[in-house]
């Protein structure tokens, strides 16, 4: 009987250890979580934090040192096959199965599972249809690209209706339109209820997908919380984003008093940076900022508190230095912000 | 069912029993490989066939005609061809299909996942290249008959014996195929075959009957550590027609079945215990 949280939860965690044979270090170091029914659960983290071991283990095909985990009530160790049966995997790399045709991927994939001839045939020839990829039913992989073949991988996952659906760094080297196309599938899927567990190292994909997400690093879960609830961990959480414009007077009169080595770039910098209750100053990289005179510059200000003073005195040494001032708000921390926050490096170092 | 209904459907998950569900994914599981082998049946029989096409012309045909070999040695070869056939097609098939999946394509991981025991889905590769391997086997009867004409003798009262031989030949070479590929990373597994399978087909009784190597003592207590060499010492007894009321020399029918049927435990329990290892870290 199961009472316990297993029966409420889709996925349960505990202490949930991984050490490879000959490893120096545990690539999953003592883990602890649920997921919830229905919910779009982001794994967070950079290479090597143990997100893919950690889906690897709850997907059976990698063993836990110690610690047990479940998915839909089912221990993943003791039953593999009882677990196989609720789950699905969409990975990292493509393991289409190169010997058939797309229609076949998707048809066999759930005759593995059991599902009955004409109703795999029915949901085969729905999925492709909803995911664009009928006319391609009888064609061999060979001729997909990467997102479509990435569509496949996704419409074969839904053949068997799984409970939980795993993806493995889902959005890695999809251009943005079929990025987008994923996105609005998994929404879809959280409609029907469908419990999604995601790995990724992209922000912005976990901020607009995740209803809840796991930072992890090294092994270890750093933080768990709703995207809101990490930013909040972020201590004096003011962020003040401006950008300027350096008249071409100013560009060049300066740059011959302080010597060719030094732009605007580096004098605002300073400026800027040396103001009261500023911790931390970094430039906004962007195409705006690049595209040539007049200098167009960006600026991010860290703030400790009094951030009402800040926009006051930022302001004005805008003004002061005679250039003109496009754009002053405040920013809410990122997850990236969190991210450095937590661990002290940035995540795609 | 439209495309509708199923994207706005809830999901309501239905377990079913593990063994059922194991059962099924195992059939299904097969359907895929008889589709795909099916579909590539023409490259596979050539593949197979065009060895066992030149041992039997130029050692059956060309060395007999100019006088280089006996005009009987036709008859002490085919048995071995036969079993060098089913033996080599079964070894390589699982260890290159295997090899690759596991090392490149990944293309295995839908069934490894698929719900039945990691085992199974081992056998299954087994099983299904042991089949095309019988194939293979049973393909060079017509061959030789067509290559060798009237030096092609066969006795057929043995029928049954010698189909379950072919049977009990093709699971021990799937199964050797089994175990190198659980082993060896893709990279190797041409310097793979160089180390074993030249070896294997040159001592394993394959063109001299066993019954012959008292000559050469070491040679031949040396062959009886290759399973070829049961596989063709067992075609041998169940091919070759009695000359004079004598049936041939060969080694005892019931030491050929003890040796294979070892060979075969053997190696499926290492194997698939390796293919485990392999694909669940």
């Amino acid at each position: 009987m199961r009472e316990t949280r297993e029966a409420t939860q889709a996925i349960v965690i505990e202490h949930l250890v991984k050490r490879f044979p000959r490893a120096q270090s545990n690539a999953v170091d003592d883990i602890t979580l649920c997921v919830r029914h229905g919910e779009t659960f982001g794994l967070l983290g950079p290479n090597g934090a143990g997100k893919t071991t950690t889906i690897g283990i709850l997907t059976t095909l990698t063993l836990p040192t110690s610690g047990r985990a479940t998915v839909g009530g089912i221990d993943v160790v003791a039953d593999p096959i009882g677990a196989k049966q609720r789950i699905a995997v969409v990975p990292q790399r493509n393991n289409l199965d190169r010997s058939l045709r797309v229609g076949e991927i998707l048809t066999y994939h759930a005759a593995y599972h059991g599902v009955a001839r004409r109703e795999r045939a029915a949901r085969a020839s729905a999925l492709l249809a909803e995911f664009g990829l009928a006319e391609r039913s009888k064609q061999k992989l060979g001729w997909l690209s990467g997102g479509l073949e990435q569509r496949v991988m996704l419409a074969r996952a839904l053949m068997h209706e799984p409970e939980v659906l795993f993806l493995d760094e889902p959005t890695n080297n999809l251009d943005p339109q079929a990025r987008l196309f994923l996105w609005e599938r998994l929404r879809a899927l959280k409609e029907r209820g469908v419990t999604v567990v995601l790995t990724t190292h992209d922000m912005e994909e976990a901020d607009r997908l995740c209803e809840r997400i796991a930072i992890m690093d090294q092994g270890r879960l750093l933080a768990l919380d709703t995207p809101a609830g990490l930013k909040r961990l972020v201590p004096g959480g003011t962020m003040l984003e401006l950008r300027l414009r350096a008249p071409d007077a100013v560009v060049a009169g300066r740059a011959m008093e302080d010597g060719a080595t030094r732009g605007p770039r580096d004098r605002f910098t300073r400026s800027l940076g040396n103001l009261p209750g500023v911790t931390r100053i970094e430039p906004l990289v962007d195409q705006a900022a690049n595209d040539g005179p007049p200098a167009t510059l960006g600026f991010r200000l860290y703030a400790s508190d009094d951030a009402g003073n800040l926009l006051a005195s930022a302001a004005q040494v805008v003004l002061a230095e005679h250039a003109e001032l496009l754009d002053l708000r405040f920013a809410p921390p990122s997850l990236e912000d969190v991210f450095i926050h937590l661990t002290g490096r940035k995540l795609r170092s | 069912m439209s495309a509708g209904s199923l994207a706005t459907q809830k999901l309501e998950f239905h377990a079913r029993n593990n063994a059922r569900a194991a059962l099924t994914a195992f059939l299904a599981i097969v359907r895929r490989d008889l589709l795909v082998t099916r579909r590539e049946a023409i490259t596979l029989a050539v593949q197979m066939l065009a060895q066992p096409l030149f041992f039997l012309f130029v050692f059956g045909k060309v060395l007999p005609t100019i006088g280089a070999a006996s005009p009987g040695f036709s008859t002490l070869l085919l048995p071995g061809v036969v079993a060098l056939t089913v033996f080599v097609t079964t070894l390589q098939g699982p260890s290159v299909e295997l090899a690759r999946d596991l090392g490149f394509t990944r293309e295995i991981e839908d069934r490894l996942l698929a719900p039945l025991p990691i085992a199974l889905v081992a056998v299954e590769k087994l099983l299904l290249s042991a089949m095309r391997g019988f194939l293979a086997g049973a393909l060079v009867f017509p061959l030789a008959y067509w290559v060798l004409g009237d030096s092609y003798q066969v006795r057929t009262d043995l029928l049954g014996v010698l189909i379950s031989l072919m049977v009990l030949v093709a699971l021990v070479g799937a199964a050797v195929g089994l175990v190198l590929a659980a082993v060896a990373p893709i990279q190797l597994l041409p310097l793979i075959f160089a180390l074993v399978l030249t070896p294997l087909v040159f001592t394993g009784c394959t063109f001299y009957p066993w019954a012959s190597l008292g000559a050469i003592k070491w040679f031949q207590v040396l062959t009886l550590f290759n399973p070829l060499t049961y596989a063709a010492e067992g075609m041998r007894y169940t091919m070759i027609p009695p000359a004079h009321g004598l049936a041939p020399r060969t080694l005892g029918i019931g030491w050929v079945v003890l040796a294979l049927s070892g060979a075969f435990i053997l190696c499926l329990g290492g194997g698939v215990r390796l293919f485990h290892r392999r694909v669940v870290s």
